[in-house]
């Protein structure tokens, strides 16, 4: 037997020799959420972008013939040279169009092989969201094979787009409604503003390690982009 | 200026102490963040009895998985497993460590970089790589910034909150001399995600900590702020996770009231700017993520608390650092005085068994009992109980009625001039002729009570018996009034 299996078997014999604790039934969670966290049904956008903009997310909001040129305009304030997005995506074609090629980049490599553009050579990238959590203010991401983990996370700038049909009350509303725990990607993420730090004598920064700078386009109509 | 620490040893508690007493600007910036951080989580939880609700589900969801551990456990592994996580068991630190070590050898690793992750301190994780010539670098902020100093982590969450904005521009100018010296906390920060940047970039392998594992389906919960954990788990070849055996929950919809209470108990945030949770290695079609992912469950003395009913209460855990922020003791002598990697009242609770009662057997005293700790928990440890009971397992050889069997260190704070003390005490007390003569003795010859009384004068006046007992002055009353 190798030692990991003896450090396993020994582990879960001392784990079994303890004393039998009485069982404790699982808490109901649905009971606390549908007493707890009731958000009112008006201005639940509104909410979620106050919320949003209190964690110095930036919020456009935007329509669904007008989202291109929103993007547009924000590339445009925020000085992006150099746009990074995931291939077939609802955003994907419409980019190609509205976003000139030289200043639109693809994530068609993998990682190992993009490694110095995506550190180097990108100002922003763009992503679609699966959700957004009224709560807290909170973005939903799914990272995928078109929409890697990094493309949200390396560049300074990261712009995601949002439908506003597609808001939750909380995450545990969202996790339900969406089925989580039927099939979770390799990587699920809550994100809620920039990356920030407040390590330094308690003295709160953004942009520590992951971008600088959100900014959410909010698609307000009711059909989807 | 605060000094860096290396003596990592409870030993030292009282004499490490007594050195933080004398430190006015160490005290001086400890109230303050102490303060502020206490202020934030108040603000949180505005409603007591709402906090209250919140927390009977904490508790009710860590209880109920810490008493069906074994089970979870094999669930976790099996899901891991199917996702395509490795899963490995280390008893110790030891075993953990070599387990790095063979992980880092078969990828000719020579540097790692690590999130946060306060199991691989209890390790030593980064002195044991370094031996091995390996290097881990530290990627938190307040992490690097110490391991630049040669300092050690002072609070779980805000690991460098004895620093100040001062040392932090010293100890940059002193380590990083390419960039321009400032005191500005803005460029202080963007030093920091320049020099780690291509450390994320060129390292083979990312070590993080975990917040919860889900054993339905075979995930890992990472909280964070600062994107250090998303980078370490994203962009290596091979991401390492290592955590405690406790830390597994039965399902994914456990982890938003544990994450809501976590992010509000520890820094007063309604959420963090991330919540990771990742499940398995990167798949094909996928371009990033690491294409391998490790996880290491450690014991390191976690199951003896688990055996013992009276003790099991301290795995439901969740690190959010409540107590220590809340607590009178830590506020005034600092997270580096306990010596240990967990300090402040958690430190005091879980040490004993990570350690031994030996080394650690003066951390359960550093408390005045206010109960400010249990107060506070998220996940409703019962934490002055607990400290009550490490006292009398310190003090007595033989293990309490309830306690299945000895703790490791049990009885190492016994002392036999207490124990002779409490033995002439009770022949005294348990016998009538006895207990009259040593009271009429003892008020005579009350002038003989030495001026120095062992730890009682430290810092209280001298006892000394009055000049007659209660019964004599007494019954002279009667006698006068007839």
């Amino acid at each position: 037997m190798s030692d990991a299996n003896i450090a396993r078997r020994a582990i879960f014999e001392r784990l079994r020799s303890a004393m039998p604790a009485k069982q404790v039934a699982a808490p109901d969670l649905h009971e606390y959420y549908a007493q707890e966290f009731i958000e009112p049904a008006v201005a639940r956008i509104e909410r979620f972008m106050t919320r949003a903009r209190a964690w110095h997310a930036q919020v456009v909001e935007t329509t669904v013939a007008a989202w291109p040129a929103t993007v547009h305009s924000i590339l445009d304030a925020k000085g992006v040279k150099r746009l990074l997005a995931g291939r077939n995506t609802e955003l994907s074609a419409t980019l190609a169009t509205v976003v000139p090629g030289d200043r639109l980049c693809w994530y068609d490599e993998p990682l190992d092989t993009f490694k110095s553009t995506l550190f180097e050579d990108i100002d922003a990238g763009i992503t679609t969201t699966r959700g957004g959590i009224v709560e807290t203010g909170s973005l939903i991401l799914w990272p995928s094979s078109n929409e890697p983990r990094t493309l949200s996370l390396v560049p300074p700038l990261h712009i995601a787009v949002l439908q506003a049909n597609q808001l939750h009350d909380t995450l545990y509303a969202a996790m339900l409604a969406q089925r989580w725990s039927d099939g979770l990607p390799t990587n699920a993420l809550l994100v809620t503003g920039p990356s920030k730090t407040a390590d330094i004598q308690r003295l709160l920064v953004y942009g520590a390690h992951g971008p600088k700078q959100l900014v959410i386009v909010l698609v307000r109509n009711e059909e989807r982009v | 200026m605060s000094q860096p620490h290396n003596s990592a040893d409870p030993r030292a508690f009282k004499a490490n102490a007594h050195e933080a007493l004398a430190d006015q600007a160490l005290r001086g910036s400890f109230r303050s963040a102490m303060d502020y951080l206490t202020d934030r989580r108040a603000a949180q939880f505005p409603d007591r009895e709402a906090f209250e609700r919140l927390r009977r589900l904490g508790e009710g969801i860590r209880q109920h998985a810490l008493a069906r551990l074994p089970e979870l456990l094999e669930q976790l592994e099996t899901r891991l497993a199917a996702n395509g996580v490795m899963v490995h068991w280390a008893e110790d630190a030891a075993q953990a460590n070599r387990i790095f070590l063979d992980i880092a050898r078969r990828h000719g690793a020579r540097r790692m970089v690590k999130g946060k992750s306060m199991v691989s301190e209890e390790i030593e994780l980064n002195h044991q790589m370094a031996l091995a010539d390996i290097a881990c670098v530290e990627t938190d902020m307040g992490e690097y910034i110490l391991q630049l100093d040669g300092d050690r982590p002072s609070h779980i969450i805000m690991p460098a909150i004895h620093k100040t904005k001062a040392d932090v521009s010293r100890i940059f100018s002193e380590h990083l001399p390419h960039e321009p010296y400032t005191d500005d906390v803005n460029e202080l920060i963007a030093i920091g995600r320049r020099a780690l940047r291509d450390e994320f970039r060129n390292a083979k392998i990312g070590v993080s900590g975990v917040n919860f594992m889900v054993a339905q389906t075979g995930s890992l919960v990472l909280v964070e702020n600062e994107g250090n954990g998303r980078l370490a788990t994203s962009v290596p070849e091979v991401h390492i996770a290592i955590t405690g055996i406790e830390k597994v929950i039965e399902r994914l919809e456990h982890v938003p009231p544990l994450f809501t209470l976590l992010t509000r108990s520890a820094t007063g945030q309604a959420v963090t700017t991330y919540l990771n949770i990742i499940s398995g290695p990167r798949r094909a079609g996928e371009k990033d993520g690491p294409k391998e992912v490790h996880l290491i469950l450690l014991d390191n003395g976690r199951t003896q608390a688990y055996r013992e009913a009276n003790f099991r209460a301290t795995l439901q855990c969740i690190r959010c650092g409540a107590c220590m922020n809340h607590c009178p003791v830590y506020a005034r002598v600092g997270g580096l005085s306990y010596g240990t990697t967990y300090p402040g009242p958690i430190g005091a609770i879980i040490s004993p068994h990570l350690m031994n009662l030996a080394s650690t057997r003066d951390l359960p005293t550093a408390s005045s009992l206010c109960g400010a700790c249990g107060d506070v928990c998220p996940v409703g440890i019962p934490i002055p109980n607990l400290l009550m009971r490490l006292r009398e397992a310190g003090r007595h050889v033989t293990p309490a009625p309830r306690q299945q069997q000895a703790l490791k260190g049990q009885g190492a704070a016994r002392s036999w001039s207490e124990v002779l003390a409490w033995k002439a005490w009770r022949a005294i007390y348990s016998n009538t002729r006895l207990y009259r003569t040593f009271a009429w003795a003892a008020s005579r010859f009350r002038w003989l009570a030495p001026p120095r009384q062992a730890g009682w004068t430290q810092s209280r006046s001298p006892l000394r018996p009055a000049r007659r007992s209660l019964r004599e002055q007494w019954s002279k009353r009667a006698g006068l009034r007839g």
